[in-house]
């Protein structure tokens, strides 16, 4: 696609803001760009400009608000919905050259960070101080802090240590009108309305993220996971209620399908159990002693839901290896198949063998086959939905089954999207979740940081118009609309 | 009390209130009246009879329940099943309601160490300004579709709309629990209750109070014990009780006279150098404070170490209880005011004034 507008004066203007070497409209320098993690949906945009200090964030968007000039930003572009999607005739704003941790705080457990920092670097710098950051979303060696407050980022931890949002307690913000907000402090709360839960996953919508402090928590003594396998995936969601039920929080509690485990073994060669129809994997921290008494509590509680197999890894070598296999997943479905799509609704986890049973239904419906990669602790699924984009009609039947699946989620009372975001992918599913009023109250939420409504446009929340057209296009139980027309 | 759902009555109520612009005021069981400014002129609109648990499986770790539930039923139903409210609020008074809590977003000693009533909150269904019954969030954990309008919810005093019904993480209870205590000062309090936050033991609450650092440990037994191991201090007797008088302000200290002051600092801040008595809670985080000082006074130190101040109980002649905004974000509290409440009918001035 290359449908980019030039806005001559727009970008000369930003060439007086920024070294040459910043400002980007060349093709060749602006393909980087041209998508986030989600490669389906591309778009060149007009001009990349990659700031390094808060002032050129801050007369960049007055630029563009001034030239009334749609914004964009990007972190490390690993987001998975498409939120950093450009726009054909804006600016994508690059976070790239916020790199440095600025502030580590131990006696205060804080580190203080520019948004560009990676997740996984902001555990290392912090690891000498016996402290780490908890939200560990699987791409976390190369996403980065700022991208992950926009997308309110999870990971396998979250059961226990919550997502972004609860480890988060400071933002610096630019403004589309390129004012600097500070929203939470450094303090537990802050006066006023919670502004710090509302950017966190609002995918660009609200103000430039330009600084972040978050909050590290003490590395735990020890960690130690448990395998179980299941002949039945209805066993292994029960076994996960009898953890909880037991009165144990898992620091991870994760769980993967046969298509999911034989993908995984192939890869990595994790050891998993290729003949199960599930496994669980179940990570105990906590103190030396605290993590054997819990570590004999869950094999039995396992034993007694019907594993089949049952195994603690015996170091840490094999631990990590287990949560290779899992942190691995994505790719290693990758290899079996030309394209994957990955789905990530969450549902209350008593739903999962009926959502289960369903996925596979319209699995073996639409003839494309579905892994299943499950946080199982907290009900966030990730179906894999397999297909090839080159044979006529996949991707749509892929995105097509994405879609029931979300709308499955929503009737059992989930949600479409559990720490993936709406982007652009699932902003029609929006309109199966919320009501016009719901929506219309967003619009408004935003117009309170961006009245001009120039922050990512398009993005996250569907207008009522996109809704009431999709609304006429709407699949229900299987029932089209005038099936006697043709589709493409 | 009958369990209930009376959106419809109150939704019409709001209507009403719409048609001839008359402020309200929400009314809970009253106990936290002395948070923020009331307007006692303005109509009130009683919630307490919209109660119950709508929705609650232990297995799930999430109860969603109507606003006017008094607290301490849902506490008993949690502890029946072996769980509890993680933020451990306080009740100031009999009738707390779970709408009130989370409205005025309280948290008790547990709160640097599991989080506050904020980071439980997993949604809200919510009566706005114009007459509207919208729902955010959900019944889930992880639920990242539409911007975070019930945790915004959280804290906003009831500004932006009557909470129905909220829906909330809850965890299990910790098997065992000691807790410690110690004779140092206060310098020495801090320091200890800042390094802990590096040191991998189940600590979940410390406070500093009448020259004592009282350390409480949760877990599981072989966690207590280790942690017990290697942090000092000799075990009380009536840890429970004790806890909960600070909670709930009923220890000794808080029969000071007032103004109290609320006053948020980074919680290894070293003691302030402002005269009167202190409680630090929160590991140091939270500090309690009867002074005599001027307002402002206190705010300058404060802010000079990056915290905040608010006049928790008692009045001051009509001069700003909580923390003055900046003008950048007073506006956007403005916007996001009239957004939901356009015709600034609930609660008008309880936060600040033009809010």
């Amino acid at each position: 696609m290359s449908n980019q507008k030039i806005n001559i004066s727009l970008i000369n203007s930003l060439k007086n803001l920024l070294p040459a070497e910043s400002v980007l409209i060349d093709a060749e320098d602006l393909h980087p760009f041209e998508c986030d993690g989600l490669a389906v949906y591309r778009q060149l945009p007009m001009v990349v400009v990659l700031p390094e200090t808060i002032e050129q964030v801050q007369s960049i968007m007055r630029l563009c608000h001034t030239h009334k000039v749609q914004v964009v930003a990007r972190g490390a572009g690993t987001g998975l919905s498409g939120g950093a999607l450009p726009l054909a005739d804006g600016v994508l704003l690059s976070m790239a050259k916020f790199k440095r941790i600025l502030n580590i705080d131990p006696l205060n457990a804080m580190a203080t960070v520019q948004p560009g920092v990676r997740n996984l670097a902001i555990s290392e710098a912090v690891a000498a101080h016996g402290l780490y950051y908890a939200p560990d979303p699987s791409s976390q060696i190369a996403c980065t802090i700022g991208g992950n407050v926009a997308e309110n980022s999870g990971g396998v931890h979250c059961l226990k240590y919550g997502l972004t949002v609860h480890n988060v307690l400071m933002l610096k913000v630019v403004t589309m009108e390129g004012d600097l907000l500070t929203i939470g402090s450094e303090t537990l709360d802050s006066p006023g309305y919670d502004l710090l839960a509302l950017m966190h996953g609002s995918e660009g919508l609200l103000g430039i993220i330009v600084e972040v402090t978050v909050k590290l928590l003490a590395k735990p003594e020890r960690a130690q996971v448990v395998l179980a396998a299941f002949d039945d995936v209805g066993k292994a969601g029960e076994a996960v209620g009898a953890i909880i039920a037991a009165g144990i929080i898992p620091a991870g509690l994760e769980m993967m399908d046969k298509l999911a485990i034989q993908a995984a073994e192939d890869f990595v060669h994790a050891g998993y159990p290729r003949e199960a129809e599930a496994i669980l994997l179940c990570e105990l921290d906590g103190t030396e002693g605290e993590v054997s008494e819990y570590i004999a509590l869950v094999r039995k509680i396992l034993i007694d839901s019907g594993a089949t197999e049952v195994r603690t890894a015996v170091d840490e070598a094999e631990r990590q290896l287990f949560w290779k296999g899992r942190k691995s997943a994505f790719p290693a479905v990758g290899r079996i198949s030309p394209d994957y799509y990955c789905m990530d609704g969450t549902i209350p986890r008593r739903h999962l063998p009926h959502v289960l049973q369903r996925i596979s239904e319209l699995s073996a419906e639409y003839k494309l086959a579905v892994a299943n990669v499950f946080h199982a602790g907290d009900g966030n699924l990730h179906p894999l939905i397999l297909f090839d984009a080159n044979k006529a009609g996949e991707l749509e039947n892929a995105e097509e089954i994405g879609a029931r699946i979300l709308q499955l989620c929503v009737e059992v009372g989930g949600t479409i999207t559990g720490e993936h975001g709406v982007g652009i992918e699932k902003i029609d599913q929006m309109c199966v979740q919320f009501k016009n009023k719901e929506l219309t109250q967003f619009h408004e939420v935003k117009a309170a940081f961006d009245p001009s409504g120039l922050l990512n446009p398009g993005k996250a929340i569907p207008t009522l118009h996109r809704c009431a057209e999709f609304g006429s296009m709407h699949v229900h139980h299987g029932q089209i609309k005038h099936p006697e027309l043709e589709r493409f | 009390m009958s369990e209930q759902d009376i959106s419809a009555a109150l939704q019409q109520q709001v209507l009403n209130a719409l048609n001839n612009e008359t402020p309200l005021n929400i009314c809970g069981s009253g106990s936290k009246s002395f948070l923020g400014n009331v307007n006692h002129s303005a109509q009130a609109i009683e919630v307490t009879g919209h109660s119950g648990i709508v929705e609650y499986d232990p297995r799930e770790l999430v109860l969603t329940a109507r606003s006017g539930t008094p607290l301490s039923k849902i506490e008993s139903v949690l502890a029946e099943a072996g769980q509890m409210l993680a933020f451990e609020p306080p009740h100031f008074g009999n009738g707390a309601t779970l709408g009130g809590t989370v409205a005025c977003g309280l948290s008790g000693p547990r709160r640097p160490y599991s989080g506050s009533a904020r980071d439980f909150v997993l949604g809200c269904k919510l009566l706005n300004g114009q007459g509207d019954i919208l729902s955010f969030g959900g019944q889930v954990m992880k639920n990242v579709a539409g911007y975070d309008v019930s945790r915004l919810m959280v804290g906003a005093y009831g500004t932006l709309g009557i909470l129905l019904d909220i829906s909330l993480k809850v965890l299990p209870r910790s098997p065992e629990s000691i807790t410690l205590a110690r004779k140092c000062n206060a310098a020495e309090a801090i320091t200890s209750m800042s390094t802990l936050l590096s040191q991998p033991y189940p600590v979940d609450a410390a406070c500093y109070n009448d020259e004592l650092l009282y350390i409480r440990i949760s877990g599981s037994s072989r966690a207590v014990k280790e942690a017990r191991a290697k942090i000092s201090g000799e075990g009380i007797s009536e840890a429970d009780g004790f806890w909960n008088s600070l909670r709930e302000h009923e220890l000794q200290f808080f029969k000071n006279k007032t103004p109290l002051f609320r006053i948020m600092v980074k919680p290894a801040t070293p003691p302030l150098a402002i005269k009167g008595s202190w409680l630090l809670d929160w590991g140091g985080a939270q500090r309690w404070l009867y002074s005599d000082e001027d307002v402002e006074q206190i705010r300058r130190q404060v802010e000079l170490v990056g915290g905040h101040v608010a006049v928790f109980r008692g009045e001051l002649n009509g001069r700003e209880k909580l923390q003055p905004l900046p003008a950048s974000s007073l506006i956007i509290h403005q916007r996001l005011k009239s957004s939901f409440d356009p015709k600034c009918i609930f609660n008008r001035g309880r936060l600040y004034p033009t809010l």
